[in-house]
């Protein structure tokens, strides 16, 4: 009889890893579904490739690391970062782009720092920058909404064609159009009303299209939040921090207004970044105080990159500048511990 | 009364599948003596007792085996009558896996007591004598770590205890030693109550048991309601949740009040104290029985008959285990206490020792081989869970960088262990481990440096000794050739005052000696530097053929080698 010798403690609970992956995933389905609504069949086809070039890219960086293979595809880890950059790409992304996008993510933002819980900043959010830096006119390419005057959200076959041309030429032309993030920041001169058309990109309170997309993920990151796979002090503070910079300067509907506080919202990939880009537990603060002041900080930036900035959109940007901030957060930011009075860490910090 | 106390709470903590109902089916069972008895001679915290028995030596039940040595140790004493075979190195129940020194007993059968001598009114008696009483049946903690109990209700004069804690709480999965204990011995555990608090003077003292042990509490909130003399004692009911127990915990829970760290509840006020050591200095204070015999929980999927069994200290485990009716095909971990903090046996040939409340002979279905751990992704889970408040992930990160510093600086030294970060791990890590080994470290580290500073210290006074030693001759040879630079000035004084007196000096042909010798040494000298000049001229020349050889060194072939 061998009796194991094992340290305390002896039980386990039923919590994993995989677990929290595929729940993630499985979380941005409400999105999902509204992207693949309003922008056609592309946005599957996108977040498909994704997952394909995800696992090989993890595999081959696996195997060069000469680690056990299934063990760590099964994390499913790698297919969370795809499943972010494929529902961040433009709906007829050209296939190269998400190989380009997601390869980068995983052999460079993630493997090169040490893999999964080393990388310090979030691979998603380094994948989408490199393409946005280096192909600013393929990812600006977003196809107007569904219900968009002259909007035509192509077929499956067409959409496969778009992204795949080796399966032929595209049999219709499709027009692509700027985001309603875009239009708001390129109007020389108008009023908000005067772009806020019956028929335009806009619609009840964002972006035709949009407002219901972030709703979506809106939906998922409740999901997550009820299944305690993300905590709320990320999500909340981010919103809230948005909320409050676009109601202090939102400046009416005039041509000196910025948008209101819901479009702000409701707009680009806010909902997906509060819930799913933003929460990524490795790479944001780890205590509570540090979680609210990291995800305060996220809501800013957007904003300010939004409206100040050149980009408009800012999501990536704000969460890696965040990515910089969190050790740093993590340092000031300790809760206190039992028996010790609150200027203890300082005290032995400063030592 | 035992609604009306109002709880605080403390952060953290888990709910743990309880399996308690397993081991609470039959009533206490006695245990029919074993072949021999293994007594370690520490089963304590503190100093190893001192065996005051020898091999061959007849002993009656109850009889001291063992002293203690200094103030935080602890004595202990026959469980039976029968003869000390041997004083020799057995394995322990440790989570070292070490031995130690044991005393083997083989009970004759008879349980003989020695003559007892119980404090009839300990109302009437002094708290010291009492105090006294209580070291000498060897009592210690029999819940946690195993604190000799004396030292506790040992406070500094000018201590002032507020609270009398009873940690009933049992928050281990489980364990039912102190439930079935209660149930039991409601009475006797009340007494152990009194005892203390008359040690004590405490304005309260509060019994706290977990809401999962309903029996239990009604038993004892019978026994209190029967008491017929005024008391301060009241029962709180807490909720059950993981480590409720932990005695940083409980204090938190009950009062309200943080223990400073590093520093005992004793700080706040407060004495904590065991249900089973409770009831163990009622045993020895009103029956004069030492501490012989502790109630053991015997559970798990590998046993038949589970259940709680009140076994002599020393019982080996295997005699236990058959009784409860092992499966030894099924045993696959062997864990002494709970599974949250216990740790795993790798012989059933151990002794139960003071500490021992639990055995859980578990099968492989029920604690499967532990999975490799996946990476950390700081999810946080285990900062959630953390009843002090500790950051479990920044730690994990720092032990696996070997960066003490750091682990030191986020209060690694507060981690009570419990285990509730390890238990809802998403990635498996085993983390207590890894706290475990640095903190190892870090003792390691501070006795390491405590012994440099010791050795520097030595070799610091070693040279400022020297140096007074030195300065000290010093002066006393330039004292001396002060003294006999006078003594001979004194001389000459004398031998010109001599002189003057008397012409001639006496010593006029040994200065002439002296001139001869010296000259015949001058003129060896003058010989001797000729003939150094001459060798001088030779070596040179040697000298110089040997720079010539080496010069053409080089040129010659070279040794291949």
């Amino acid at each position: 009889m061998k009796l194991a010798k094992v340290t305390s403690p002896h039980l386990h609970g039923n919590n994993d890893t995989s677990q929290v992956m595929k729940l993630v995933i499985l979380a941005t389905l409400p999105g999902l579904i509204a992207l693949v609504w309003f922008f056609g069949w592309g946005v599957l086809i996108n977040l498909l490739w994704a997952w394909v070039v995800a696992l090989g890219c993890e595999a081959l960086v696996v195997k060069i690391r000469k680690r056990p293979l299934g063990y760590y595809l099964n994390d499913y880890s790698a297919l969370v970062t795809a499943t972010l950059i494929g529902l961040a790409l433009p709906p007829l992304a050209p296939w190269w782009l998400t190989v380009v996008g997601v390869g980068f993510a995983i052999i460079i933002a993630k493997h090169l720092y040490g893999g999964l819980g080393s990388n310090p900043f979030n691979p998603a959010a380094v994948g989408y920058v490199v393409l946005l830096i280096s192909f600013p006119v393929e990812m600006s390419s977003w196809l107007p909404a569904r219900g968009v005057e002259g909007a035509i959200t192509p077929g499956f076959l067409d959409s496969l064609k778009s992204i795949f041309p080796l399966f032929g030429n595209v049999g219709v032309d499709v027009i692509t159009q700027a985001t309603p993030l875009d239009q708001l920041k390129q109007r020389p001169g108008l009023t908000i009303s005067e772009i806020w058309l019956p028929g335009s990109a806009f619609g009840r309170f964002a972006g035709v299209g949009w407002e219901w997309v972030n709703i979506g993920f809106l939906i998922g990151g409740l999901f997550l939040l009820f299944r305690k796979i993300i905590y709320w002090q990320i999500p909340v503070a981010m919103l809230g921090s948005l909320l409050l910079m676009s109601l202090i300067f939102w400046g009416g509907s005039g041509s000196e207004g910025h948008g209101s506080p819901l479009f702000h919202l409701l707009s680009g990939a806010t909902m997906l970044c509060a819930f799913f880009i933003a929460t990524d537990p490795v790479t944001a603060a780890a205590s509570h105080r540090g979680r609210l002041i990291y995800g305060a900080g996220i809501g800013v930036l957007i904003y300010v990159i939004r409206v100040w900035g050149n980009y408009p959109d800012a999501v990536a940007f704000s969460v890696l500048l965040m990515n910089f901030c969190a050790p740093l957060i993590d340092h000031y930011v300790q809760p206190r511990t039992y028996g010790h009075s609150k200027n203890d860490h300082d005290k032995s910090g400063d030592s | 009364m035992s609604i009306s106390r109002k709880l605080y709470s403390f952060p953290g903590g888990i709910h743990l599948p309880e399996n308690k109902l397993q081991s609470l089916g039959l009533p206490i069972q006695s245990v029919p003596l074993p072949d021999k008895l293994i007594l370690p001679l520490q089963q304590h915290i503190g100093a190893v007792a001192k065996a005051i028995v020898k091999a061959g030596d007849l002993v009656k039940k109850g009889q001291c085996l063992a002293q203690p040595q200094g103030f935080v140790s602890a004595s202990f004493h026959a469980p039976t009558s029968g003869t000390i075979v041997e004083i020799a190195e057995h394995e322990i129940p440790h989570v070292s896996g070490l031995s130690g020194l044991c005393i083997v007993l083989q009970p004759d059968g008879e349980e003989s007591w020695c003559e007892l001598q119980p404090i009839a009114d300990f109302n009437a008696a002094a708290p010291a004598e009492l105090v006294e009483k209580i070291r000498q049946s060897g009592i210690t903690g029999m819940g946690g770590a195993g604190f000799p109990t004396s030292v506790k209700l040992s406070p500094p004069a000018n201590a002032k205890i507020e609270t009398l804690i009873i940690n009933a709480v049992e928050c281990e999965p489980y364990i039912t030693a102190d439930d079935m204990l209660m149930r039991e011995q409601a009475a006797g555990v009340i007494e152990g109550v009194l005892i203390l608090t008359h040690i004590l003077k405490n304005r309260e003292a509060i019994i706290a048991i977990e809401d999962n042990k309903p029996n239990a509490i009604t038993a004892m909130q019978h026994a209190l309601t029967g008491l017929s003399e005024p008391h301060c004692i009241e029962i709180a009911i807490i909720p059950t949740r993981y480590p409720s127990g932990g005695e940083k915990q409980l204090i938190q829970n009950l009062t309200g009040k943080e223990v400073p760290s590093g520093k005992p509840p004793l700080h706040v006020g407060i004495v904590v104290q065991n249900t089973a050591t409770t009831y163990a200095i009622h045993r020895a204070i009103s029956h004069g029985e030492p501490l012989i015999s502790r109630i053991v929980t015997l559970t798990g999927e590998a046993l038949n008959k589970p259940g709680n069994y009140e076994a002599l200290l020393g019982t080996p485990i295997e005699h236990l285990l058959q009784l409860a009716e092992i499966d030894n095909k099924k045993l696959s971990r062997l864990i002494m206490g709970g599974p949250m903090m216990g740790f795993a046996l790798d012989s059933t040939e151990l002794p139960i020792v003071k500490t021992t409340n639990c055995l859980l002979a578990a099968n492989s279905a029920e604690y499967p081989e532990p999975t490799p751990a996946n990476a950390c992704i700081r999810c946080g889970a285990c900062a959630e869970v953390c009843p002090a408040s500790l950051l479990p992930q920044q730690l994990f990160w720092f032990s696996m960088g070997g960066e003490l510093d750091k682990a030191e600086q986020y209060n690694l030294a507060d981690c009570i262990e419990c285990g509730a970060c390890s238990y809802v791990c998403p990635s498996r890590i085993p983390l207590v481990q890894y706290y475990r080994a640095t903190k190892g470290e870090l003792a390691q580290r501070s006795a390491d440096l405590k012994q440099s500073d010791h050795a520097r210290d030595r070799f610091e006074f070693r040279e400022s000794r020297l140096a007074r030693e030195k300065a000290e001759k010093d002066a006393k040879r330039k004292a001396r050739a002060a003294a006999s630079a006078k003594a001979q000035a004194a001389k000459k004084a004398a031998a010109a005052l001599a002189e003057k007196e008397g012409g001639a000096p006496a010593t006029g042909g040994e200065t002439d000696m002296v001139a001869a010798a010296l000259a015949r040494v001058e003129a060896k000298k003058a010989e001797a530097k000729k003939t150094e000049q001459k060798q001088d001229v030779e070596s040179t020349t040697e000298q110089k053929e040997a720079v010539t050889e080496s010069v053409e060194a080089p040129s010659k072939p070279q040794d291949p080698s």
